[in-house]
């Protein structure tokens, strides 16, 4: 039993961790937030050239990394800095779908930092129900319609989940291909999706299936909790500062019994938190991985919103202003409850897979 | 024991009903549906049109253009009005300076400022919070200092919601900085216009711009601007607090909410049923349903005894906490209900965006909702502060 990071491992979250201190603060942020892109293509280049991106692939996919502890190491401290560049739709979900289909050139890309991908499954009424795909392949065509697709307009490719007769199968479309329209906006907690519909669009067939896609929102899961505990970390951070800091009536307000023992509460929940995220990264390859990473994004659904809601609580107003970092960390925390299922969706997820 | 409304209540409510029906606009429906923040414009348009009938100032006393409602009947107009998706009135002017300057203000400043409250001359903003004064306000530092026939005024408020649409502002200020601090405070009413004065925006984390800074550099301001007397002003400000906190439960929002919440999980389809049979999603809802239905009984019982003359204190504290928590939970339900469609964002500060979210419930900006709301049990006393006066008044018997 050893809980430690590799030498490797702790390489890798010590240099990033240092560079998003640096360079993604939160004025830094903030203009990317209100940027046409919504992303910043330095960072994106930067993150590719730290190896941060490599770190999502396995050596055989031309990575140095890629099993559940890479993934949560990274992803907790892009979630610590409140990052919103689409590490974990473009390059994690994107580049290791490209990777099972064997396309290794591209996935070389990926890794570069110089393909942006975006995966459209989810679609207008389908919630999180993962076959709810009403999109049609006929032919080496694509129609129908996908929602909330992340990355989609800074995409160079997406690839895409149709029905072909009664199987779900996944296509790689090029963003500029025929019968593509995609209505772009910004998100709540920062980046871009977008509302994209195929009409008669020719599509690749990637040999890849609903199980493929599951596989790769597996990996998916593990980076989303990953992040809100980050973030999580963070928004304790500055809060058990505040605490510290803020005066009213004469001292600082963490003295009074009533902060100090919710402050409390958080910490406690926040180990409860990152033990969850590594029940979800070490048993991301078991048996019964689903039933792990069910149970790991139901908590960091309940808790995030307890560590979000209590650390704009306890600050007061100065938490509910837009340059103040808590801000944005909470709404990247609440947020991640409403991607890949949220808590209730797993919870029910989990019942059902207990019984099994 | 009766719990229900004697028949000239049920008069009065079918009256509210019918004039909800025929006066409301429905462009102003469908922005608060959608709980999207309404233009000065359109408040103005909404306060004119209750004003025309004499229901603007329902708690103001008939001899100052007021309608003297009775508890029971505000609460009638409340529950209906949130239900019909009318705007909340603006309070600053009607129900915080109003009941102040009725009690405490000169027969001139009386004559002068209530019909223009009335008409919609004058919008107040409250100078109230300081950065360094939020929950400890008494702890306020902007100053006022006698120069001749003016005070002259340095410091700097925050938190003045819809101050960017003001003329008028009334403030704390510190008069006396070496007596107990409350004891060295007095009330102000200051024009925007005055050289000196800086409002500045401060947008929140939902991309609203409700709430500003305020910044007094030597403004200066006439004597006859002093509400009452000097370094009085935290007993008119207390006094005040305690007509802030009508209709503090919010239970026509909550009701209103929880239809809106009810109508989008009917629409929304989870695994080929509307999300509303889900059992887990149902229960939740459920459970809010159970709370609000007992506190909106607490509301009355606590109305109808300020209604009989008693003042409500502790109880008031009660329904601040209890309406807040069941208001955010409602509003974490509609971000859920939305899925992943809560996730997409109408930016004020992405111009043209906003014409391509997705909105299948028309739900509105249900996420953005659930943050902005975070403030409710934020402003007029935090919870932790309305807990404290519960606190102290039921175990140390202290006063509220």
């Amino acid at each position: 039993m050893n809980f430690e990071l590799t030498e490797e491992r702790q390489m890798l979250q010590d240099t990033l961790r240092r560079y998003l201190r640096e360079k993604y603060t939160t004025a830094v942020r903030n203009d990317i937030l209100t940027s046409d892109a919504g992303l910043s293509a330095d960072i994106w280049a930067e993150l590719a050239e730290l190896g941060v991106l490599g770190a999502l692939f396995t050596e055989e996919m031309g990575g140095f990394g890629g099993a559940g502890f890479d993934l949560a190491v990274v992803f907790e401290e892009l979630g610590r800095a409140g990052v919103v560049e689409p590490v974990l739709d473009s390059a994690l979900m994107g580049g290791r779908l490209l990777a099972a289909a064997g396309k290794s050139d591209m996935v070389e890309q990926v890794i570069a930092g110089t393909l942006h991908l975006a995966v459209a499954h989810g679609e207008p009424g389908g919630r999180y129900d993962m076959d709810y795909v009403h999109t049609k392949a006929d032919g080496g065509v694509l129609t129908g319609r996908k929602a909330v697709v992340m990355n989609a307009e800074a995409a160079d490719h997406l690839i895409v989940s149709a029905r072909d007769g009664d199987a779900i199968a996944l296509y790689l479309v090029a963003k500029d291909a025929k019968g593509v329209d995609i209505q772009g906006y910004p998100l709540l907690a920062g980046g871009r999706a977008g509302e994209v519909t195929f009409d008669n669009t020719p599509a690749e067939p990637l040999g890849l299936s609903l199980s493929d896609l599951q596989a790769a929102t597996n990996l998916a899961l593990v980076a989303i909790s990953a992040e809100a505990l980050g973030a999580m970390e963070s928004a304790t951070h500055l809060t058990k500062d505040y605490l510290m800091t803020r005066t009213q009536f004469g001292r600082p307000i963490g003295t009074f019994q009533a902060l100090a023992h919710r402050m409390a509460d958080l910490l406690i929940e926040l180990e409860q938190a990152r033990s969850a995220v590594i029940n979800a990264a070490g048993y991301l390859e078991a048996p019964d991985a689903d039933l792990h990473l069910s149970a790991t994004k139901n908590l960091i659904g309940r808790i995030g919103r307890l560590v979000a809601e209590e650390s704009i609580q306890m600050h007061g107003g100065i938490a509910m202003t837009q340059e103040y970092e808590l801000a944005h960390i909470a709404k990247r925390i609440v947020m991640a409850d409403h991607r890949f299922g949220d808590t209730d969706y797993h919870l029910e997820r989990f019942i059902a897979l207990s019984a099994a | 024991m009766d719990m229900s409304f004697t028949d000239d209540e049920l008069a009065f409510q079918s009256e509210v009903r019918e004039f909800l029906r025929d006066e409301l606009p429905s462009e102003i429906v469908d922005k608060v549906a959608k709980g999207i923040e309404l233009g000065k414009d359109e408040v103005e348009r909404w306060h004119a049109i209750l004003n025309a009938r004499g229901w603007l100032a329902p708690n103001w006393p008939k001899s100052f253009g007021g309608g003297e409602w009775n508890a029971v009947q505000r609460h009638i107009f409340d529950t209906e009005a949130a239900a019909a998706n009318a705007p909340r009135i603006v309070p600053f002017g009607l129900s915080m300076l109003g009941p102040v300057l009725q009690k405490f203000g000169s027969k001139e400043q009386q004559d002068h400022w209530l019909p223009r409250i009335l008409d919609g001359s004058d919008w107040w903003c409250q100078g109230y919070s300081e950065p360094g004064a939020g929950s400890d306000l008494a702890s306020l530092k902007t100053r006022a200092v006698r120069d001749g026939d003016h005070y002259v005024v340095n410091g700097q408020k925050t938190w003045t919601t819809l101050g960017q649409h003001a003329n008028m502002i009334f403030c704390l200020v510190r008069t006396d900085p070496d007596v107990k601090q409350q004891e060295g405070i007095s009330f102000l009413l200051i024009d925007m216009n005055t050289p000196g004065i800086e409002v500045r925006p401060i947008i929140l984390l939902d991309g609203s711009d409700e709430v500003n800074e305020v910044w007094f550099t030597d403004v200066r301001v006439p004597v006859e601007n002093l509400v009452g007397e000097e370094n009085k002003g935290w007993t008119y400000a207390k006094y005040l607090l305690t007509h802030e906190r009508a209709n503090i439960a919010g239970v026509g929002f909550s009701q209103a909410g929880l239809a809106a919440v009810k109508r989008m999980a009917r629409a929304e389809n989870h695994n080929g049923k509307p999300l509303i049979e889900n059992p887990h999603f149902a229960a939740r809802v459920a459970q809010v349903d159970i709370d609000l239905r007992a506190m909106a009984t607490s509301n009355l019982r606590i109305i109808s005894k300020a209604a009989a003359g008693g003042a409500p204190g502790l109880e008031a504290s009660m329904l601040k906490v209890k309406g807040s928590i069941i208001r955010q939970e409602i509003n974490d339900l509609a971000r859920r209900v939305a899925g992943p469609y809560a996730m997409p964002f109408a930016s004020e500060a992405l111009e043209g965006a906003n014409d391509t979210i997705p909105d299948p419930l028309g739900a509105g900006p249900v996420a953005a909702q659930y943050f902005n709301n975070r403030k409710l049990s934020i402003f007029g006393g935090s919870n932790e502060i309305q807990r404290g006066i519960i606190a102290k008044v039921t175990m140390s018997g202290g006063r509220a």
